[in-house]
């Protein structure tokens, strides 16, 4: 089946089978590896990528051809190298990873997060990024990272305004 | 795993729908949010030869309050229910169940109606529909029908929706002021299957008597359970700690759990009892009131 979607603002033409899922689709088709497979039983997250731009899916749990004529933002289309996004960077400054399996994920359901709720309390945080599991940091350090982000974020709106 | 192969038909109302259900037969089964249809197919226990997507329903995410109920839409997200302030404010079981259900992305999602037609055992909205007294509307190829939550729900996985039908709308009784509910689970990490769980809504009269209850249980049999005789136990009664111990008490006995890795059968029919009791003082609490001795 032919698809269109936009990944990352590029439009891309896609053939997949109806039961390519959309992970696949952005590693395999896309070149897009930050997506990550892990439980594939839809329990740990490292697959979430952000649907038209605010709303967090399991890429492994939706086929590509449902997001024909849909946008999908991963980890590699918010920023990176000298542009870091400050999510990107607060991870960074923060050491919110350990082996880095789950960041790309824990990043975009953060940039999904954030969007909903610009300044989450630390409960909130951890509550927004419970559908997440890392298993190296104890979490710490990424709520850390949500936070500073979550503050630079609304600084550089406020300076905006 | 990759799912098996399947044809995909995209769906743009309700009677697309059903005529491609028709068309396909028992073959077919509808795409909603996915998020059980999709990890059962990759688990190759589901292979339905035809997907009927029907996320490409325009008209079908909407929450209208009508007629003493509210009307949900068959491609309602379980996020449009969580982050509603009507939901939140008037609706407390519906949001406790939007708050506890599944993980926080798979809400983004999963919808209520198709969570309710895939049945699980386990599943936390049936609990809630059946405490509630919810029930859904049936589509077919001559016209709908709506079926109460104990016609509606059948057994283990399975529903009173018949091949070519699909269910278009879950109908919420609208809880009178008077009104209090809880949902309380167990899980072992977010996003598990429940330990158990319990829904309960208690309607009162001006005394503070039970005038209509509500209580369901799940995960602790082949399908969600509503309580009769709990309900009965609490109707017309004014609630004191030992009516609860009773009520908890009937949960308990209908109960029929598994042993597994999170729970013996032994613990689960126990804690089943003791979620139901703490949905009672919670419900009370929330109408401002405390159990008397």
């Amino acid at each position: 089946m032919d698809i269109t979607l936009k990944v990352n603002g590029q439009e891309k033409k896609l053939n997949v089978e109806p039961r390519t899922l959309l992970v696949y689709a952005l590693r395999e088709q896309c070149g897009l590896k930050g997506a990550h497979v892990g439980c594939d039983s839809s329990s740990c997250g490292v697959c979430t990528v952000v649907l038209d731009g605010k709303t967090p899916v399991k890429s492994c749990t939706m086929f590509a051809v449902q997001a024909e004529g849909h946008e999908i933002t991963t980890v590699e289309g918010i920023g990176g190298g000298a542009n870091l996004h400050p999510l990107q960077k607060a991870f960074h400054e923060q050491h919110g990873l350990q082996c880095g399996y789950c960041t790309p994920a824990m990043i975009m359901t953060s940039y999904a997060l954030l969007q909903h709720n610009p300044k989450p309390t630390e409960d909130e945080i951890r509550f927004g990024l419970s559908g997440n599991l890392c298993r190296c940091t104890g979490y710490m350090n990424i709520v850390k990272a949500v936070k500073q982000a979550a503050e630079e974020m609304s600084q550089t709106a406020q300076a905006a305004d | 795993m990759f799912p098996a192969s399947f044809d995909y038909y995209r769906a743009n109302s309700p009677e697309e729908a059903v005529a491609l259900l028709a068309e396909h037969g028992s073959d077919a089964r509808i795409l909603a949010g996915g998020q059980s249809l999709i990890p059962a197919m990759r688990y190759r226990l589901a292979q339905p030869a035809v997907l009927v997507d029907i996320n490409t329903m325009k008209d079908s995410n909407y929450i209208i309050q009508d007629n003493g109920h509210l009307r949900i839409g068959s491609t309602v997200r379980d996020t449009d229910l969580e982050f509603s302030e009507l939901i939140r404010s008037k609706f407390q079981l519906m949001s406790d169940v939007s708050n506890v259900v599944a993980d926080p992305i798979v809400r983004f999602r999963g919808t209520l109606v198709g969570s309710l037609c895939h049945n699980d055992p386990s599943g936390d909205w049936t609990a809630a529909m059946l405490a509630a007294r919810a029930s859904m509307v049936i589509q077919n190829g001559q016209g709908k029908r709506t079926l109460s939550a104990d016609d509606f729900i059948v057994d283990s996985f399975t529903t009173a929706v018949e091949e070519g039908e699909m269910a278009v709308e879950a109908l919420w009784p609208t809880p009178s002021a008077r009104t209090g509910a809880s949902y309380q689970k167990i899980e072992r990490k977010v996003g598990d299957y429940a330990t158990a769980a319990a829904a309960v809504q208690l309607e009162l009269n001006e005394d503070n008597s039970v005038k209509e209850a509500g209580i369901a249980i799940t995960a602790v049999s082949y399908v969600a359970l509503r309580v009769a005789e709990a309900e009965k136990l609490l109707r017309g009664q004014k609630i004191s700690r030992e009516l609860i111990k009773a009520v908890a008490a009937e949960a308990s006995a209908i109960a029929d759990p598994t042993s597994d890795g999170r729970g013996s059968a032994e613990y689960k029919k126990e804690v089943v009892g003791v979620l139901v009791a703490r949905g009672i003082v919670q419900s009370l609490e929330r109408l401002g009131l405390k159990v008397e001795a």
